[in-house]
């Protein structure tokens, strides 16, 4: 084995993350763009008093949620006593971070997916990448992020989005395979454009398993607070990743419990509206 | 009689090269010889046909013998490897993309096997879709697809989803939808394959309601033969992807191409298929305008038959008489047959089936049963045609000797 001299991998990757920099101009645009994005969410959501939100959110559960007492009950009760323990502010600048990340997986996600569900030369090159974007662990991402887009939310943002768009793009992809043959084919027995056809019946037929698609997104999203809280987003994740350090089990278990009741309210609300779709 | 599709020398070969086998095709070589030397399936083998205007024409087949092919051919969902598809006499083959859609649109409108409905959309949304696409204005389109949902009896239905309706009844929507753009043209794939056999009936009873009602050009396709029968004026039989024969019901039942043929004709009732036109003979009959008692008993001695149709002088029935009561009335001194005449007889139409007259002949043995058309008679049925024609044996095709 010594007759074969190591592989320089890793000072390829760095002499190309190097050179990325030489584009300093096209991440600094990324980075406003994500900043606006995150700042305007978080704009829009702390212009309610705490109470506010919570009844607005209370509602929107109830109404997209299948109009279920017991889960309007449960939102209720979660985000009051996220209040109560005092992680109002950090529960919204997380809800921000993961918003802003699962919009901007959607935007993107969604049109690859079309497009990969078009072409199958497309779907054999996304393929591999979704899956190396999947299993890659996800602190590494964070890496690159820091060096392109320096601490703090934007970087988090990123590789969130990293991270969690790869189930856009899959559901996105299978449900517009999966639309039967006849359908399809009754579309374009009557005349349909290309676009009418993914608009009128692909997308419709889809929107059941693009919805789940969504779902998981958001939930990886969520799932990456903590990891991002290493290169500086600040909120819920900050909070475990103090207490961890400072082997707080109390306030650990507290911040994380505000994690769950937040990643509990966006699953069943996504989830009911992908349901709704189903059936 | 103008062709409203024109087939010629269609053929589909599925594979990556099809060039290859279809030099082989012309050559002569069979769908498996094919697919051993080359790995390409035959879909459609040079087929060449003309549907006329205003008639149904069922291609019939197994599964696997093409027929969903060739009738995707039809409307280009498949393209052809060769061979053209004239529509009006315009080559669908040569249209580009925007001429291929708008004959889709406004000529030839699909009804599919499994209904191929929206699920999303409502049973209204779902007829409108055809206009839709085309960009109609919501009134109107919703108008036409509500005078369609209508001939397909279906009035109320508008807002439910396919989802709550059963079988039959989505079809009918299938159907509806087809129908609301007003084509010239309707293919049918295996349309009632999927219902059950009695909703099955009813929806082919119903398709040749419309049909009278609209006169469209259908291209129906079925692995059905008694359907095939029922609802054609032609019948094309595929076998692997060629074109057995092409004829009417009738012919196909007394004059099968070959063996392939005859093997799927055997198990047929054709009591649902032949018409009493088929089986009807000669009536002998006495004029009572002018012939009285003594001709008539001569007749029926000449034709050895013991009662005879009696008529005016236009041919219209009067009724029967037998000949025992003619030689009472001759014993009497009597002039007028119509004394001794019954006029209660077994009447059908040349149209009807025999199926539906089987009760006429065995109610009454001894009186056979009249054909009429317009009052006037045409001829008679008697049992003997009727076995005969029943049991396969050759039957003369309008048979009006006896």
């Amino acid at each position: 084995m010594e007759l074969l001299p190591r592989i320089p991998l890793a000072e390829w990757i760095d002499a190309f993350v190097d050179w990325l920099k030489n584009a300093e101009f096209f991440f600094d645009g990324l980075t406003s763009f994500i900043k606006f994005f995150i700042d305007g969410i978080e704009t829009i959501l702390g212009a309610f008093p705490a109470w506010a939100l919570i009844l607005v959110i209370v509602a929107i559960a109830f109404w997209f949620g299948g109009r279920k007492i017991g889960l309007a009950v449960f939102v209720l009760l979660g985000l009051l006593l996220i209040d109560n323990l005092g992680y109002w502010n950090d529960m919204i600048i997380t809800l921000s971070i993961v918003l802003s990340a699962s919009i901007i997986s959607i935007i993107i996600g969604i049109p690859l997916g079309i497009w990969m569900a078009k072409s199958t030369i497309v779907e054999s090159i996304v393929k591999p990448i979704l899956d190396f974007m999947q299993t890659m662990p996800a602190f590494v991402y964070l890496i690159p992020a820091v060096a392109f887009f320096g601490i703090g939310e934007e970087p988090g943002v990123i590789a969130s989005v990293i991270f969690a768009m790869p189930p856009t793009i899959r559901f996105t992809n299978l449900g517009i395979r999966q639309v039967p043959t006849e359908m399809i084919e009754a579309a374009e027995s009557f005349g349909s454009t290309g676009t009418q056809k993914l608009f009128k019946v692909q997308l419709p037929t889809a929107k059941a398993t693009i919805m789940a698609g969504v779902n998981q997104t958001i939930m990886l999203a969520l799932s990456m607070v903590v990891i991002a809280s290493m290169i500086g987003a600040s909120g819920l994740g900050t909070a475990v990743y103090y207490a961890v350090g400072r082997n707080d089990a109390g306030g650990g278990f507290e911040a994380g419990l505000a994690i769950v009741i937040l990643a509990i309210i966006l699953d069943r609300i996504t989830q009911s509206v992908s349901k709704k779709e189903r059936s | 009689m103008v062709a409203k599709i024109k087939v010629e020398g269609l053929t589909k070969i599925f594979g990556k090269k099809p060039k290859k086998a279809l030099e082989l095709l012309q050559q002569n070589k069979t769908k498996e010889e094919i697919l051993k030397e080359t790995g390409h399936t035959v879909g459609v083998n040079q087929a060449s046909f003309e549907v006329e205007e205003g008639e149904i024409f069922v291609i019939m087949g197994l599964s696997g013998s093409g027929k969903s092919t060739l009738v995707r051919l039809l409307n280009r969902l498949i393209d052809p490897t060769s061979g053209s598809v004239w529509v009006d006499g315009e080559d669908l083959a040569t249209m580009n993309n925007e001429q291929l859609r708008q004959t889709r649109r406004k000529k030839v409108s699909m009804v599919f096997q499994n209904f191929g409905l929206f699920p999303f959309r409502t049973i209204l949304n779902n007829v409108e879709y055809g206009l839709e696409v085309q960009g109609m204005k919501k009134e109107e389109r919703e108008q036409k697809a509500r005078k369609a949902l209508e001939l397909v009896g279906l009035k109320g239905y508008e807002q439910m989803y396919p989802n709550e309706l059963s079988g039959g009844m989505q079809q009918r929507v299938g159907l509806a939808r087809a129908l609301a753009n007003d084509p010239d043209i309707l293919l049918m794939d295996e349309a009632f394959s999927a219902l059950d056999p009695l909703i099955r009936k009813d929806m082919q009873d119903e398709l040749i309601d419309i049909q009278n009602k609209m006169q469209k050009t259908i291209v129906f396709i079925t692995h059905d033969l008694d359907e095939a029968l029922r609802l054609g004026d032609r019948i094309l039989i595929m076998k692997d992807g060629s074109i057995v024969q092409i004829g009417t019901p009738e012919e196909i039942l007394m004059s099968p191409e070959n063996e392939y043929v005859e093997r799927f004709v055997e198990d047929v009732d054709r009591s649902k298929v032949f018409t009493v036109e088929q089986v009807m003979i000669r009536a002998e009959t006495v004029n009572a305008d002018k012939e009285g008692p003594r001709v008539a008993l001569q007749r029926m001695k000449e034709a050895k038959i013991s009662s005879i149709y009696v008529t005016d002088r236009h041919r219209k029935l009067l009724g029967i008489v037998h000949a025992e009561d003619v030689s009472q009335l001759i014993k009497e001194g009597k002039d007028d047959l119509k004394e001794a005449m019954e006029t209660e007889v077994p009447t059908v139409t040349k149209e009807t089936v025999l199926r539906d007259m089987m009760d006429l002949l065995t109610e009454r043995t001894n009186v056979p049963v009249a054909v009429v058309e317009d009052e006037k008679l045409k001829g008679i049925v008697v049992r003997g045609t009727v076995v005969a024609a029943l049991s396969g044996s050759e039957v003369k095709l309008n048979g009006t000797s006896s």
